[in-house]
């Protein structure tokens, strides 16, 4: 065990501490974490969308992305998206007549947890439009909204305090799924932490700090949350002293 | 009721004016056919109210000549314009749809207000998103009617924190706010509290007097009697008899009316 001192040193920003690297590794597991929650909602509202309305076969490739992806564990699937894709991506390049493609981390990052995310958030998003009153949707229709308008003025509000509490979790869980990255070598907190850790043999030292990072991140998450969630339940009744 | 002859005419040529005509509507679900060839005139200014028993059509009728139900066949026209129909009875021009419902306001049982936006805000989500009223002008519109409707000082409030009467109230500011040529009813009272239902009704027949349009689908069969000057008797998806609500409460001649009418006072 390192003193409090010594600890300090390597934590420290400036240069022979690491603290900067993993404040790095902290900013890209921020931005992939972002970007694929954000990618995700997107493809979760046309998946949901696309389940609840859609014709039998849209229905059906939905229904088989979601099962697949929910099935399979996270770090196989990103192992098969980054490297199919990353392959894929080259072949095509190839095909076109240019050489290799450098793909950014960050975007195949995005890419890869977006496409796990989606599967999640078609789910959670299907179940709070369905839970929104038919009444609120007729009675938009009834006064001659045309559907984009109704979708965006009352279904996406009216179902936000249904969905709000999964998206929460699923975001937990974005934050937290970028560690599994470093495995195709993404420079994100964990692979940043286990590479000052075994420089510095100070194992014990960078691994509680990372935790600690992740923890802050949760806490001002949950922060942020409640917010939106006081936010979404605007107009409802709360349900302290109902029982 | 006019004295000079030249009044009287004038009245009756506008009162002339067509406001809703339904011919030969039916609508089936799945196997199940509901309305079975219903026609009904409304003229400008009319109020007719729709009687019949539970499960006899009249919701779907009135949510066919906004579209909320497509009808099977049959012809609805609106203010002159007739609704474009394929051969299946679906609308051709959703546009169109769209822009004739605007004309037509609705008020339902269950008040459907928005219920994440303020009263305020309910009211002015139409004329500001769907007609495109400057914002400012809404605001001031909306204020007027809250007044109208008794609710001036609840325009902050959600409607989950209002009884019953109140949201039906607002529901029905919110219905004039799109200054509508016609208003559907489908039993705005029946969802309420008895001693709710008076307001409502005060505020409806306010809006009868003043001259509104109106299809009233109600159970209230007094207020029928009192606000309506032409009643409509369905029994299961047709039309069994129609008149002056003298004439259909006081001398019915279908014997099916007399046992309802003797069923339901
Ligand atoms: N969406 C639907 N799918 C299938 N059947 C329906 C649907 N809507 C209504 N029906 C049926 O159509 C018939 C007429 O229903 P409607 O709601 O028009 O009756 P109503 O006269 O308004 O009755 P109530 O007084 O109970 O409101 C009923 O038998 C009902 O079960
Ligand atoms: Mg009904």
């Amino acid at each position: 065990m390192l003193g409090l001192g010594e600890s300090a040193q390597l934590l420290s920003l400036s240069s022979p501490g690491w603290g900067a690297n993993l404040l790095r590794g902290l900013a890209n597991s921020l931005q992939i974490a972002f970007g694929a929650f954000g990618l995700g909602l997107l493809i979760g509202l046309l998946g949901a969308y696309g389940k609840l309305y859609g014709g039998k076969v849209t229905r059906d490739l939905l229904a088989i992305y979601t099962t697949v992806i929910r099935a399979v564990p996270e770090l196989v699937l990103i192992l098969i998206l980054y490297y199919v894709g990353t392959d894929v991506i080259n072949r095509i390049a190839a095909m076109m007549g240019y050489g290799r493609v450098e793909i950014s981390g960050v975007v195949a990052g995005i890419w890869v947890l977006g496409i796990v995310q989606g599967a999640y958030s078609t789910e959670i998003l299907r179940g709070a439009i369905q839970s929104v009153p038919p009444g609120q949707l007729e009675a938009a229709r009834s006064f001659g909204m045309p559907p984009l308008m109704v979708m965006r003025r009352v279904t996406i509000p009216a179902m936000m305090s249904f969905a709000v509490p999964g998206l929460a979790n699923l975001w937990l869980i974005a934050t937290k799924d970028t560690a599994l990255l470093a495995v195709v070598g993404f420079n994100e907190l964990t692979l940043e932490t286990k590479q000052a850790a075994s420089s510095t043999r100070a194992y014990f030292t960078f691994f509680l700090a990372a935790g600690g990072l992740y923890l802050m991140v949760t806490l001002c998450s949950g922060v942020v949350f409640g917010w939106v969630e006081k936010w979404a339940r605007r107009g409802q009744p709360s349900l302290k002293g109902a029982r | 009721m006019h004295p000079s002859a030249a009044a009287t005419s004038a009245a009756t040529e506008d009162a002339r004016e067509e406001a809703i005509r339904v011919t030969d509507l039916h609508k089936s679900f799945g196997s199940v056919e509901v309305l079975k060839g219903v026609s009904l005139t409304a003229n400008k200014g009319d109020v007719v109210a729709i009687i019949g028993g539970s499960g006899s059509g009249k919701s779907t009728m009135l949510r066919c000549i906004n579209f909320l139900e497509t009808p099977s066949s049959g012809q609805i026209v609106i203010g002159g314009e007739e609704i474009a129909m394929r051969a299946d009875g679906t609308a051709a021009n959703r546009r169109q749809i769209e822009r004739i419902r605007t004309r037509l306001a609705m008020v339902f049982q269950q008040f459907n207000l928005w219920t994440h936006r303020t009263l305020l805000e309910n009211i002015i989500e139409v004329p500001v998103h769907v007609l495109k009223t400057p914002r400012a002008e809404a605001v001031t519109r909306a204020r007027e009617l809250l007044a109208r409707v008794g609710m001036a000082e609840k325009e902050d409030a959600f409607p989950a924190f209002l009884s019953g009467g109140q949201q039906q109230r607002a529901a029905i500011a919110r219905a004039l706010a799109v200054d509508p040529s016609a208003m559907l009813f489908d039993e705005p009272t029946s969802a309420l509290d008895p001693e709710l239902v008076g307001e409502v009704l005060t505020v409806i027949r306010d809006l009868a007097a003043e001259g509104r349009t109106m299809l009233l689908v109600t159970h209230e069969m007094k207020f029928a009697r009192e606000v309506a000057n032409h009643v409509v008797y369905l029994f299961k998806g047709r039309i069994e008899e129609q008149g002056p609500p003298a004439e259909v409460f006081e001398n019915p001649k279908s014997e099916r009316l007399k046992q309802f009418l003797s069923s339901v006072s």
